[in-house]
């Protein structure tokens, strides 16, 4: 809602202008009234609000481009969310609880589609519309649009984390992280054994979840099932695959292989130890290709880095056991509250989730298409050399439980698991697993 | 936030019956001028607790409307035996005491500089006053900021190396309870400056020609003649550290234990949607407030009128 803002500031500079008591009334109303049906129409044009997580300009410049290729049918609008997935749903819930009109269309990260989905905030998609929104797309993220066998958000782009490692490192440490059963107990010994340091997403946050989520799939278990019964599901994260991932993060974060930082690290700051004196490995998205590249030419890294980076499948729990890299990214949903959301918004999310637009946004932003085909663009596999690799980790990924609280079982889940150093296999995946259940119940504060 | 009105205890007159007609008016005049601000008042004050309070009786997540039921006191009873709650009593706590009592002491010392400064007074009260004027927000990232290993200086000037503030409960408070301090020390002093100026010249001239000594003029004349200032001072601060919230929100959202109970209301009602629960626990804030108000104003007879200078 900033045009109306916007607006009215003017309106009072406007009236501060006119001298007359009366006309300067008039000239106020009529101006505010103009303001008030420009948040509707915008002169004739329909506009159609889009909330979009901060990037570096890219869904604005897709925003632009499918008002263009509209001819006037409609416009698309960009309006910033806050920088952190949890911030972007604390926002976007806000307002749909209220029933916001003003929201057409918005950036949801997967996690939040089924709880959005299940309070009635997201249209669903119907059968017909959903045949192109999820045709030649990763099944892990159809899979995570879909609440009740309904598609509630159309897949924009994918996401996953890959091993980045300094080849030089491990090459002193004798290992090679692209071999078949490399696991994680090979990569925190090498670590240890070459006094390097495995960056990793440790802080209480969104982040630190998804590492947690991908080392219980990596070793076959489930954190939860059954999610569609709310707070009655079936909570299994004190398996011996919960045991299996407790013991992997509080062995990383008790040896030397942690940074100093680990449980305050987020994404950033994680990448940022990879280049620094003790680098080695990091676990870390698909954007860091294109960050390092950047950070190199703008001169902050040495250019040798980005030569000396290598890039592997998420490491395995078990030798024999195929790893579950991290699933994430970004889905289109369509409010329940837009004025648009039967018509236009549908042909805009058509647009913005065309092959066109998600290999554009993937050169723009160096995020990643949810749709496998696009990897094997020439300019795609030029700029990204890792693209067949990411797109076998989104393929095999393991996408975080699908349930309407999840922000209650993630927030259990980081309470009980942070710090990551006093993560124990015996008795933390126990006590997170009472926790849950008692959060959920509303017995227990987060 | 509170408006206290403490009657004169002398001042009123001996019979009732003898009100005059013009200050039977002028009475009514008073209760009509101040009812819009009463009105006001109840519409963005009482209505929000009044809801706030009828809602903490409900298991209810705004997004399942559906499966709102009924648990009466149920919220209380979970949040007041949460070992969690108790923690953030403590937290708070331990940031209220610390932050308000080396303020005080500071901020005195800010008041009498301000006070005594003969030349440059506009500089030094505006150059005393300039980190009041910085939203706390702001002044939380740049603590932040400054303290963290990657971007910050605070490592490399005391060679602590990669010493992490923000993973250890106690360094962070450390970090935050200074931020909070560096932020509202000039609130305090410019109180305690209201105070100062407050105290007769004479007394301290005539305890001088008494011989008494600058400690036990400070002591003896000066203290307690800006008692009413200092115990204003110590009102207003412990309620604002009390609600604590942008310095832990920004710098640890919560994390290594040091959670505050703005910042576990927030964490109930705005992240995981419980309104029951979370207002439940804005209810218990609430309450304490009213309780350390109360405290200071029965119990110390914090007169609020003196800190305008009438009498």
């Amino acid at each position: 809602m900033v045009g109306p803002v916007g607006r009215f500031a003017r309106v009072t500079r406007a009236a501060r202008v006119a001298r007359a008591g009366p006309l300067r009334a008039g000239v106020a109303l009529a101006l505010l009234a103009g303001g008030l049906t420009a948040c509707g129409g915008g002169g004739g044009i329909p506009t159609l609000n889009w909330y979009v997580n901060p990037d570096n300009g890219g869904q604005a410049k897709i925003a632009a481009a499918c008002t263009k290729a509209a001819g006037g049918k409609y416009r698309i609008k960009t309006s910033l969310l806050p920088s952190d997935a949890s911030g972007q749903r604390e926002q976007l819930i806000r307002r749909l609880a209220a029933k916001d009109t003003g929201v057409d269309l918005m950036s949801l990260d997967p996690v939040f589609v089924a709880e959005a989905a299940n309070a009635g905030f997201l249209r669903p998609f119907t059968a017909s519309e959903a045949q192109p929104l999820t045709e030649g797309v990763f099944d892990s993220a159809v899979q995570s649009s879909t609440w009740e066998d309904k598609l509630y958000a159309a897949p924009f782009w994918a996401n996953t984390q890959l091993l980045w490692y300094r080849k030089s490192v491990a090459r002193k440490a004798g290992i090679d992280p692209n071999a078949p059963d490399f696991t994680w107990d090979k990569l925190i010994d090498a670590a240890v054994r070459t006094n390097t340091t495995i960056g990793v997403q440790g802080n209480r946050y969104e982040g630190y979840m998804v590492w947690i989520n991908a080392l219980i799939a990596s070793a076959g278990g489930r954190i939860i099932s059954d999610a569609e019964k709310g707070d009655e599901a079936a909570i299994e994260i004190d398996s011996p695959a919960g045991r299996q991932a407790a013991g992997i993060i509080g062995k990383l974060a008790r040896s030397t292989a942690a940074g100093p930082t680990l449980s305050t690290d987020i994404e950033e700051q994680s990448r940022a130890t990879i280049n620094g004196p003790r680098g080695g490995f990091l676990l870390n998205w698909g954007y860091v290709w294109r960050a390092e590249k950047g950070d190199a030419d703008a001169g902050a890294i040495n250019k040798n880095i980005v030569s000396d980076l290598g890039w592997a499948r998420y490491p395995r729990v078990n030798p024999q056991q195929e790893s579950k890299p991290p699933f994430g990214g970004i889905e289109i949903g369509v409010s329940a509250y837009g004025e648009h959301r039967d018509g236009l918004a549908i042909e805009a999310v058509r647009c913005m989730t065309s092959p066109a637009s998600m290999k554009q946004y993937m050169l723009d932003e160096g995020n990643v298409a949810a749709r496998p085909a696009i990897f094997d663009d020439p300019d795609i596999l030029k700029e990204f050399p890792m693209a067949p690799l990411m797109r076998d980790s989104i393929a095999a990924a393991a996408p975080r439980p699908a349930t309407p609280y999840y922000a209650d079982v993630s927030g259990a889940i980081q309470n009980r698991w942070h710090p990551p150093a006093s993560v124990n296999p015996n008795t933390t995946p126990r006590e997170s697993a009472r926790f849950i259940r008692e959060v959920l119940r509303d017995k227990a504060l987060l | 936030m509170t408006s206290v009105e403490t009657a004169p205890k002398s001042g009123r007159p001996p019979t009732r019956a003898e009100i005059s007609d013009r200050e039977r008016g002028e009475r009514r005049l008073g209760l009509l001028l101040s009812a819009p601000a009463v009105v006001v008042m109840l519409l963005v004050t009482a209505y929000p607790l009044g809801s706030a309070l009828y809602q903490s009786l409900f298991s209810y997540r705004l997004t399942a409307p559906d499966d709102r039921r009924f648990v009466g006191l149920g919220n209380y009873a979970t949040a007041l035996t949460d070992p969690l709650f108790w923690q953030t009593v403590v937290t708070t706590l331990i940031i209220t005491v610390v932050t308000v009592g080396v303020e005080l002491v500071i901020g005195f010392g800010l008041a009498v500089v301000m006070h005594r400064a003969v030349f440059g007074r506009r500089t030094v009260r505006t150059a005393i006053l300039l980190p009041y004027g910085i939203v706390t927000v702001i002044s939380a990232f740049a603590w932040k900021y400054a303290f963290d290993v990657q971007s910050g200086f605070v490592n490399s000037w005391f060679g602590l190396g990669d010493y992490a503030w923000f993973s250890d409960r106690w360094a962070a408070l450390f970090v935050i309870v200074l931020s909070e301090i560096w932020k509202t020390t000039p609130f305090v002093s410019l109180l305690l400056l209201a105070g100062l100026a407050q105290v007769p010249r004479d007394l301290g001239e005539a305890a001088t020609v008494d011989g008494a000594t600058a400690w036990q003029r400070l002591k003896r004349v000066t203290i307690p003649n800006m008692k009413a200032a200092i115990l204003v001072a110590v009102l207003f601060r412990t309620l604002d550290a009390w609600r604590i919230f942008d310095n832990v929100f920004i710098m640890t959202a919560g994390q290594e234990k040091t959670q505050v109970l703005s910042f576990l209301t927030y964490q109930q009602i705005i992240t995981r949607t419980a309104l029951g629960l979370g207002n439940a626990v804005g209810v218990l804030l609430f309450l304490s407030v009213v309780l350390i108000a109360a405290v200071f104003i029965k119990g110390f007879r914090v007169d609020l009128s003196q800190v305008r200078g009438d009498r």
